[in-house]
């Protein structure tokens, strides 16, 4: 199971032929109180660097971009109800959607740990 | 809110007391303020709405008008000052009692709103009123106020001090332990105190619409002030997001947001500052306008949304299903107090009925909404008692 992340501060955590997305702890930090998640619809087919949902806190919308393409499979509903989970928990039970990778390739393009931690250092 | 590397931001006396609370500094009005602390938007809300906030609004513009000229005649001093502001402006200035805040509008000959202010006839100096203008315009406020009054008076700024905020239900009891004659003033009623050998000007008003006070002192006092009010385990220090989501709660007007020099007071839902002698007497700018949209000739009105699902942003269209786009959100977010997005805007007339149905379009979507009365979270402002 690897864990890569992206300049925008989205990461995936890839378990097979699936990427779980969601933001950093980071971002979460950045952005405050998260109020609302607007989803991606389940099917739908995200290009890698399309605006895959939206995050809004008190103050202003986020727009979460797909770290890689492929076809969304399952998208998180309990932030439906809960949306502070991507606060209180961003890589857990903050997940936002699982997508089905379509091009292994991508994955290998995106910042690792280190360079993550790098960035925001 | 965009800012060029080479306008360099303002701080305020209280920069490195919010550095020092771990306060998220952000441009705002070419100030350098913070937007939240680390407890966040969404606490420090509540906080506000429960116990008392602390908010620095040294960004403001605090000023004096001063008679060149006083006759020592209190009442007739009273009147010349406000014979200069009246031209100006749509309230009854010359009606102030001493220690009097009134809030009123500059407009221009168009009946647009040049800028939103708070207007104080002195307690103690006559033929003096205490002004305070928005931080984005003040510079502009000021000089059209000076060319107003030409050599007849002098606009002495006082926005190099520091301008706090105590707001919430638990004010008045911290104010009565720091500044405990503040804690005697009338709701919309300024006074001057001594505090620590500083000179304080508090008036009880707000822009959060609870129960609190606003307090002007200098440049060197406030971080003490700031520190003597926060001692209170009662007080929190509150950014400017917070700021905005009860302003925003409260349907109080953001000047260049749900105000400009096109909407008229009466579209913004601010009738009650054109005051009533003034009316009479038709001698405001852009009256014209102005009373024949009183009389019901107006296009457009501001209303309060409760919107479901995302919150509705500035700029969001109103749509009504069956025509189209039929009014603009000026302001909108999330209301912490309600847990629900709430928005403010402009639609016609026919559409301004609480209950009324509208969508709003978020994002290419439309989502439902609804006109409610305003304000979304009822004013908590102090009422004395009325003496018999």
């Amino acid at each position: 199971m690897t864990t890569k992340f992206t300049p925008e501060h989205e990461y995936i955590r890839v378990e097979g032929a699936t990427g779980i997305v969601g933001i950093t702890p980071y971002a979460q930090e950045a952005l405050g109180d998260i109020v609302f998640v607007d989803l991606p619809a389940i099917g739908k087919v995200l290009k890698k660097g399309e605006e895959a949902a939206v995050v809004e806190s008190v103050k202003a919308a986020s727009e979460i971009y797909a770290p890689v393409s492929g076809t969304v499979t399952e998208v998180n509903t309990a932030l439906s109800g809960e949306p502070g989970l991507i606060n209180s928990d961003p890589e857990a039970g903050g997940w936002i959607y699982k997508v089905e990778i379509a091009d292994a390739g991508e994955i290998d393009g995106l910042l690792d740990d280190a360079a993550y931690a790098d960035l925001t250092k | 809110m965009a800012q060029s590397s080479a306008d360099a931001l303002k701080t305020t006396p209280l920069w490195e007391r919010h550095r020092a609370a771990g306060g998220r500094m952000v441009p705002f009005g070419g100030y350098e303020l913070p937007v939240q602390y680390p407890t966040g938007i969404m606490a420090e809300h509540k906080w506000t709405r429960e116990q008392a906030g602390l908010f620095d609004v040294s960004h403001m513009g605090p000023s004096y008008i001063t008679l060149a000229h006083a006759s020592g005649d209190a009442e007739a001093d009273h009147a010349a000052i406000a014979a200069i502001i009246e031209p100006l402006v749509c309230g009854d200035i010359n009606g102030l009692k001493p220690g009097q805040v009134r809030y009123t509008l500059l407009l221009n000959k168009h009946g647009g709103v040049i800028d939103d202010l708070m207007v104080a006839r002195s307690p103690l100096q006559a033929g003096s009123l205490y002004i305070v203008v928005n931080a984005g315009s003040k510079d502009a406020d000021f000089a059209l106020i000076q060319a107003a009054a030409g050599e007849r008076a002098h606009l002495h700024r006082a926005d190099d001090g520091a301008l706090l905020a105590l707001q919430g239900p638990e004010a008045v009891n911290v104010m009565a332990h720091v500044v405990p004659g503040a804690a005697e003033l009338g709701f919309m009623q300024c006074g001057s105190y001594q505090w620590a050998g500083n000179t304080l000007v508090v008036s009880r008003s707000g822009y959060t619409g609870e129960d609190g006070f606003e307090i002007l002192c200098s440049a060197q006092s406030g971080p003490r002030l700031w520190d003597a009010l926060l001692a209170d385990n009662r007080v929190k220090p509150i950014g400017l997001g917070a700021r905005d989501s009860l302003r925003l709660e409260a349907a109080l007007p953001l000047y260049g947001h749900d105000l400009n020099s096109t909407i008229s007071p009466i579209e913004a839902d601010l009738g009650f500052a054109v005051s009533k002698r003034r009316r009479e007497a038709s001698d405001f700018p852009g009256a014209q306008r102005i009373l024949a949209e009183r009389a019901g000739a107006v296009s457009r009105v501001r209303v309060g949304l409760i919107v479901e699902g995302a919150p509705a942003r500035e700029g969001a269209e109103i749509v009504d299903a069956a025509r189209g786009a039929i009014g603009i959100v000026t302001s909108g977010g999330f209301a912490p107090s309600l847990g629900k997005a709430i928005a403010l805007g402009f639609v016609p007339p026919a559409y301004s009925a609480p209950g009324t149905k509208v969508q709003v379009s978020v994002r290419g979507r439309t989502q439902t909404a609804e006109v409610v009365p305003t304000p979304f979270v009822p004013h908590r402002y102090f009422r004395k008692p009325k003496a018999s």
